[in-house]
């Protein structure tokens, strides 16, 4: 199990290969969207590589609402 | 007893020729955003198409379909009547009688061959290679035209701008015949296998949301993209350990050119599992759109017209798409 950190860190290292954005943007309080300018489709890849480190299933409906990357923290957090 | 007599075997398949066809008429995405709203940069984002072609109305899918196979035929250094089967995959026929495969055949001018239609969607060309390869490998058949060729543009939603964007028409082929020995064996064998449970995910649906025909294709992007870019890779890489070789062995990949992020993602997963960084990853889809089951025979095509690849190599195809279908296989460029 992760803790809030880890699971920040990790997030952040998925976030820059999919994304290219760097590790050290990628802050709990920014919006994936406005903030950090990814889209739909990346947002995809992101949750499908965070499935696979965290053992978590971020479904379709889900990763819609997780507007923050403190919001993904904390759905990782509660569902690994 | 009656004992009944086979027909004799071979030791297995090649590719003995290629050839793909294309409609003249190029479609930019700024022609398209003069007629729905969206642009070219958000179309080269989200899917990384930067043009297609669309074939005009006299143009029927059987001539794109003919036209690629006469190409192939003649690569191959055949003539038509040396051709005994014809697989045509497509699922963009205007109407499901008569078929393709037999009118196709009837226009390149063969003699009364065996000629059938395969509908695995995009996934068309791998499934019909699969069962061309096996075909010749039993005896059935000497010399099978496999062909893809669609007329997407006959079924898209053209006020629909998820979809009207993506797909476009064309005609790839291939013609596979006899491996003299072991050593010339240049089809491995097919990865394959469909998830009906996803069945809506891509369909032409009417006006009222239905699934029949007399609307226009429809596809939920978003789950489909997750779809691709988890499920092939394992495919794919299934089709390589089939054929007894690792992924570093893997000189070129073509998938189904379905959108090139799906492509970059499914590359960069078979990278993590030992591909090599050099390996050529076809990206046809930049100025020909998806062509679904014509996507693969067209892009092995251009990359040899582009020197991209050379005679020997050793290439991974993967299909996937409608159905849900998908199949794979390693082959050896002729």
């Amino acid at each position: 199990m992760a803790d809030n950190a880890e699971i920040l860190q990790g997030l952040s290292e998925i976030v820059e290969e999919v994304a290219g954005i760097e590790t050290t943007e990628v802050t709990a309080d920014k919006t994936f969207v406005d903030d950090l300018d990814i889209d739909s489709l990346s947002m995809v890849e992101i949750a499908v590589q965070a499935e696979d480190k965290f053992g978590v299933k971020i479904p379709d409906d889900q990763l819609a609402e997780l507007k923050t990357v403190g919001d993904a923290v904390d759905y990782i957090a509660k569902h690994q | 007893m009656t004992r009944l007599k086979l027909a004799p075997a071979a030791p297995g398949a090649r590719i003995l020729g290629l050839g793909s066809v294309q409609p003249d008429n190029v479609v930019t995405n700024d022609d398209l955003a003069q007629r729905m709203d969206t642009d070219d940069q958000w179309i080269r984002d989200r899917v990384g198409i930067q043009s297609r072609r669309i074939a005009d109305a006299d143009t029927k899918l059987v001539d794109l379909a003919a036209a690629a196979g006469e190409l192939a035929v003649k690569d191959a250094g055949l003539t038509p009547t040396d051709v005994d089967t014809v697989i045509v995959a497509s699922c963009t026929m205007p109407n499901p009688i008569p078929n393709a495969a037999a009118q196709t055949a009837y226009k390149i001018g063969m003699s009364a061959p065996a000629a059938f239609d395969l509908n695995a969607a995009c996934a068309g060309f791998c499934y019909a290679m699969g069962t061309a390869a096996d075909l010749v490998r039993a005896g059935s058949s000497r010399h099978v035209l496999v062909i893809g060729a669609e007329k997407l543009s006959d079924w898209l939603d053209w006020d629909d701008r998820s979809t009207a964007i993506i797909f476009a028409d064309a005609a790839g082929a291939t013609v596979v015949g006899p491996a003299v020995d072991e050593d010339a064996i240049g089809i491995g064998p097919v990865a394959w296998g469909s998830a009906g449970d996803m069945a809506n995910a891509i369909e032409i649906r009417d006006d009222q949301g239905r699934s029949r025909a007399g609307g226009g294709l429809y596809q939920e992007g978003q789950a489909v993209f997750r779809w691709a870019t988890t499920q092939v890779a394992p495919v794919a890489l299934r089709a390589v350990e089939l054929a007894g070789l690792t992924p570093a062995d893997i000189d070129v990949f073509v998938p189904h050119q379905a959108n090139l992020r799906i492509v970059e993602a499914v590359a960069r997963r078979l990278q993590k599992k030992g591909a090599r960084q050099d390996m050529v990853v076809a990206d046809d889809i930049v100025h020909s759109g998806n062509t679904s089951s014509a996507s693969i025979p067209m892009a092995l095509d251009h990359l040899r017209a582009a020197g991209r690849t050379r005679s020997g190599d050793v290439v991974l195809l993967v299909g996937f798409g409608a159905g849900l279908s998908y199949a794979a296989q390693v082959v050896v460029l002729p």
